[in-house]
């Protein structure tokens, strides 16, 4: 990089640089090779940006930045790079996995006669924030809608009203989570006692 | 400084009076970046603070992380900003081999930067203790690290070993990943 020389006077056009950042891992591009998806991080690179890939990843360029390592810290470093790479891929299956599995439950509970109140949970094993849902939640069905702690120490989101279904098409539409995956239930308050 | 993922607490419009003086001191601090400061923080523009653990002050504009300060240390451009700008700032580098030990977030020591890889300033452009520097690589073209030096480049040359670099902001850092829009 050639120093600049300084100017006094502000420049007119934008001066700042343009850096391209990973897709995969958001360091640039030359870094991606110390994250656990340089795989990945490769693939993407090659497809959106052909130039840059080609310049990182020849044979020259691999091997004048393996040369300026010894033997020994070349090996660790290859070590190191698959672990994280194998642990990337663990942590991504498991979380996965997790979500095929997680449930979403919208439950309309019965305050008082004719009142209710929608308790959604579980929103955030599917990677949503709750406080941006129970927002937008309450725009759209212009309601109170807020985060809560529950009693096992969770949080979900209660929305006063019924909006049962409303917010299950919601969940399935726009949050994606898989129809088999969300359960409606009905609490009626003062259940008798079983 | 940001070695766990962080979320950003409350959020706040700065006074623009405070923004005058966030202005003035970024461009004392790097007199260099005297004639961008108008492209990072346009004069009409509304600057957010957010409230960040350990007593940190991160400044954003439109949801764009740019400077940030721990309690009353030094303001601390983001790597972003550096990248735009990287000849506004002073800088030092390390050898390849420490590259993956800084972007884990270890402490950065003084053999990393006296290696045949690493770069220290000559006569003319030493650091002194307490002084930003930011940290580049060899082979890369962009900067990995910035942060509050803990050893000035006489003492670094000099001694050969200790701590340089142990609370700074670091590629792939929780300050790098903080998303606060
Ligand atoms: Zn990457």
């Amino acid at each position: 990089m050639a120093e600049t020389t300084q100017a006094e006077a502000a420049p007119t056009e934008p001066q700042a640089r343009h850096v391209i950042y990973c897709g995969v891992c958001t360091l640039p591009p030359e870094y991606c090779e110390f994250g656990g998806t340089a795989k990945k991080c490769k693939e993407w690179l090659e497809k959106t940006h052909p130039d840059m890939h080609e310049r990182l990843y020849s044979e020259e360029a691999i091997t004048a930045s393996l040369s300026t390592l010894s033997v020994d810290a070349q090996k660790r470093a290859e070590k190191d790079a698959k672990k994280k790479e194998a642990k990337a891929a663990a942590a991504e299956s498991r979380e996965k996995e997790a979500r095929e599995q997680a449930m979403v439950y919208i439950k309309r509970v019965e305050r008082n006669k004719r009142k209710y109140v929608t308790a959604v949970s579980g929103l955030e094993a599917h990677g949503m924030d709750l406080k941006k849902v129970a927002k937008e939640f309450g725009k759209k069905f212009a309601t109170g809608s807020s985060v809560t702690k529950t009693a096992s120490g969770g949080e979900e989101i209660v929305v006063q009203g019924d909006n049962s279904d409303d917010i299950f098409d919601w969940v399935v539409d726009v949050g994606g989570v898989p129809e088999d995956n969300v359960e409606c239930i009905e609490d009626k308050k003062k259940k008798s006692a079983g | 400084m940001f070695k766990k993922d962080i979320s950003a607490g409350a959020k706040s419009k700065v006074k623009s009076s405070v923004q005058r003086a966030i202005r003035t001191k970024i461009v004392e601090t790097y007199p260099l970046l005297a004639p961008h400061i108008d492209e990072i923080i346009p004069k009409k523009s509304q600057l957010d603070l957010l409230k960040l653990p350990d007593r940190v002050s991160l400044y954003a504009l439109d949801n764009t992380p740019l400077f940030w300060q721990h309690m009353d240390d030094p303001i601390i451009p983001h790597l972003r900003v550096i990248h735009q700008f990287p000849q506004c700032f002073p800088r030092i580098g390390i050898d390849r081999g420490a590259i993956r030990f800084v972007l884990s977030g270890a402490t950065l020591m003084a053999p990393g930067l006296t290696s045949a890889g690493g770069r220290l300033p000559d006569e003319g452009g030493q650091l002194k203790e307490g002084d930003i520097a930011v940290i580049e690589a060899e082979g890369k073209e962009e900067a990995c690290l910035v942060g509050q030096l803990r050893m000035g480049t006489e003492d670094i040359k000099e001694k050969k070993k200790g701590v340089v670099m142990d609370t700074g902001h670091y590629l792939g850092d929780g300050l790098w990943k903080l998303n606060i829009d």
